[in-house]
């Protein structure tokens, strides 16, 4: 065997997380990928071992779902959306380039090992057509050029960061984190892209908001909740900065201003 | 009278971190939490019920009736899993509103699990959002950290554990039974139904399987009222939605309004269709609901109005294609969607949409006959409604709907001989040639 025991015990500890230890196959399947660099046969068999299945299941199921692999990734893994909307906006175009320039086809991975390029499916980021990904992060509003000049820096080793998202790591490190093994990175990027607030600014500038509730249905316990927060720490340690209020030009039902400032009694009369 | 546009779920998406427990609680969040542990769990489906809410991942079904089918008392474990494996072709409002506000799902999935009496629930995710997933990861963190998840929340006796449990790239998951099959460790295939997944769902237990958004919106609705909630949208489509807008227009994006604003009035809010063109065809719920033409721009946006139209609200994923657009091209390529993403589960589908690609194909390439339309429609009259789940039925929706609208365009493929579109001049950018030379 050639997986390391560390890496059984993260397995075992995923499956641990689930109320029936079969649950926790997709996840280990990514962390496989993260620690082998794709679904080896071994990798079946040490997941049959710790859920005490039997290798053919765990293999139907390995075989079943498109992020699973079978040969070795490069370290970024590009996806070009070519499903109707993102392919008529310009992503076959993009996925035709990028063939061209890197000399691969659909699914390989380039001699150096770097990239690996796949035209993918619908990645719910249509209002960003074209779209593209790396290692899962969104890369939005591309072209040929954009594409050509982001897949050049990746092959360089420079920094590259996602449209809305982190600092682009690793095709194994991204695994690692889909298997439930969070990599500290959340607080990196944008809460929302410019496609994502257009109606929300559309609002703001003329006034529209949803209608305020009654007065005594609302709720309003911000006080008490902010000082919840407060004792709230991430696992990051990362001391979170407390959010302007940006009461100037908030509005509608989630507002502070329906607060009544009372700290709430949860105990409740169930 | 109710505003054009009524920011709930988005109304904080450009609040500074919105992602964190900091923000989302400092505008009231986990204000209905509270609230709802005060309430009796029926008291809290009866509300959610009143209010009207209809499922918003596409298929509508009231939140509140498939909370009350979950039996009560029946000695088992309940589960709640929230359907976040958003892949529908066109549709983009819940991985926006995850990355953006993860605590309203994670609120609303308190509230929810709370009222249908779960002490374990799920948020699955689709795979290839990986920042989608961190931001939902820390944001479970951080609601057990303040005391929101875990044992005895808020000192009133109620348990929950909440697992985030990210997929592996399979649209057919987005169905709820795949879904569930995939969460217990196996292939996404859909399950024959009956049993429902409100008698036994995951691990043969009763469970609540609803979408992002419906989750979303039972905050807003715990602590505004119901009636607050049904006061927006149309008289059997109540509330807000998300709505998509995404393709030839001018200002893409998400527009949160009543349910039952129109096309015109969202094309117009979004800048319009391209400068210099105009609507072609466009879908008003993602790939599987029948495409619309300009003929309907003024057809409400509610579920039983775009019924009456031929189509289906589905998921309010408005994608919007221009005259640049080719409809054949656009419809094989949904097809060889379809065709990648079946199952195998059943044959009418498995087989079905491998014979739309060929003959879709063919004619694309202006041959084939005018026959083939007819081989068309009789495959199709041959899924729809005779496969496992509703993957097959979607398959067939762009085709009948574009040989309805657009039955000449195809015949223009075989006058032709191939394709009579440019298809740089449908691109959103102004296309170079590749010899044009690229830094490299």
């Amino acid at each position: 065997m050639t997986i390391a025991p560390e890496t059984v015990g993260e397995l075992r500890e995923i499956a641990a997380r689930y109320p029936q230890s079969r649950s926790a196959l997709l996840p280990m399947l990514h962390l496989l990928q993260s620690s082998e660099g794709f679904v080896t046969a071994e990798a079946i068999e040490v997941c049959a071992d710790v859920l005490d299945i039997s290798a053919a299941e765990v293999s139907g199921v390995a075989t079943f779902y498109t992020m699973y692999k079978r040969r070795p990734v490069g370290d970024y893994h590009v996806g070009v959306c070519t499903n109707t909307l993102c392919a008529v906006m310009g992503g076959d175009l993009i996925f035709e380039r990028l063939k061209d320039h890197l000399g691969v086809g659909n699914d390989e991975t380039t001699d150096d090992g770097k990239v690996t390029l796949e035209h993918i499916e619908c990645n719910a980021a249509c209002d960003y057509a074209p779209v593209m990904t790396v290692n899962w992060e969104f890369f939005d509003n591309q072209t040929p050029e954009s594409a050509v000049a982001l897949v050049d820096d990746l092959a360089a080793g420079n920094v590259v960061t996602a449209t809305r998202g982190a600092r682009v790591c690793t095709w194994r490190e991204a695994e690692r984190v889909l298997a439930g093994f969070p990599d500290d990175r959340a607080d990196e990027g944008p809460a929302a892209g410019p496609a994502s607030l257009a109606g929300l600014k559309l609002a703001r500038e003329r006034n529209w908001r949803a209608p305020e509730p009654s007065s005594e249905s609302t709720t309003g316990d911000a006080i008490a909740a902010d000082q919840a927060a407060k004792s709230s720490r991430t696992e990051s340690d990362v001391a979170v900065a407390a959010s302007p209020a940006d009461t100037a030009d908030s509005a509608g039902p989630k507002s502070d201003s329906n607060s009544d400032g009372k700290a709430p009694d949860a105990g409740g009369t169930h | 009278m109710v505003d054009t546009l009524t920011p709930v779920l988005s109304d904080n998406w450009d609040a500074d971190r919105a992602w964190t427990l900091a923000s989302y609680e400092q505008r009231g969040g986990y204000g209905a939490l509270k609230k709802a542990l005060g309430e009796k769990q029926d008291d809290v489906i009866e509300i959610v019920k009143a209010s009207g809410l209809r499922g918003r991942g596409g298929a509508g079904f009231p939140t509140g009736m498939k909370w009350g089918f979950i039996p009560q008392g029946d000695g088992k474990p309940h589960y709640l899993v929230v359907n976040a494996d958003e892949s529908e072709p066109g549709t983009c409002k819940d991985m926006p509103l995850m990355l953006a506000s993860p605590h309203t799902l994670v609120e609303g999935v308190i509230i929810s699990s709370y009222a249908i009496r779960a002490n374990v629930a799920f948020i699955y995710v689709r795979g290839e959002v990986l920042h989608v997933v961190r931001r939902l990861q820390r944001a479970v963190q951080e609601a057990y950290l303040a005391g929101h998840l875990g044992k005895d929340i808020h000192g009133c006796g109620y348990d929950l554990e909440l697992i985030v449990h990210a997929g592996a790239g399979a649209y057919i998951c987005g169905e709820e039974t795949a879904l569930l099959d995939s969460l217990e460790g196996r292939r996404g295939q859909p399950r024959l139904r009956p049993p429902f997944p409100a008698v036994a769902g995951l691990y043969a237990s009763p469970t609540v399987i609803n979408n992002v958004e419906s989750i979303a919106s039972v905050p807003c609705i715990i602590a505004n009222g119901a009636e607050w909630f049904s006061g927006m949208g149309t008289e059997k489509s109540k509330g807000m939605g998300l709505f998509s807008l995404s393709g030839h227009v001018n200002n893409p994006g998400q527009f949160e309004a009543p349910l039952g604003i129109t096309l015109r009035e969202l094309l117009d809010l979004a800048g319009g269709v391209r400068d210099g063109h105009e609507l072609k065809f466009w879908t008003p719920g993602g790939s599987s609901t029948p495409l619309l033409t300009g003929e309907h721009l003024d057809v409400p946006l509610d579920f039983e109005s775009i019924g009456a139209a031929g189509s289906m609200l589905g998921t309010r994923a408005l994608q919007i294609f221009d005259e640049t657009t080719c409809v054949v091209r656009a419809v094989l390529r949904w097809t060889e969607f379809y065709k990648h993403e079946s199952c195998g589960k059943c044959t009418p589908c498995r087989e079905g949409t491998w014979w739309l690609v060929q003959t879709l194909d063919r004619l694309e390439r202006g041959e084939g006959s005018e026959a083939d339309l007819e081989t068309l429609l009789d495959l199709c009259d041959n899924i729809l409604g005779r496969a496992f789940c509703a993957l097959g039925d979607g398959a067939t929706a762009p085709i009948t709907s574009s040989i309805q609208y657009f039955r000449d365009e195809y015949l223009e493929h075989l006058r032709h001989g191939g394709c009579p579109f440019d298809r740089h001049a449908a691109t959103l950018f102004d296309h170079t040639p590749a010899t044009a030379g690229v830094s490299a």
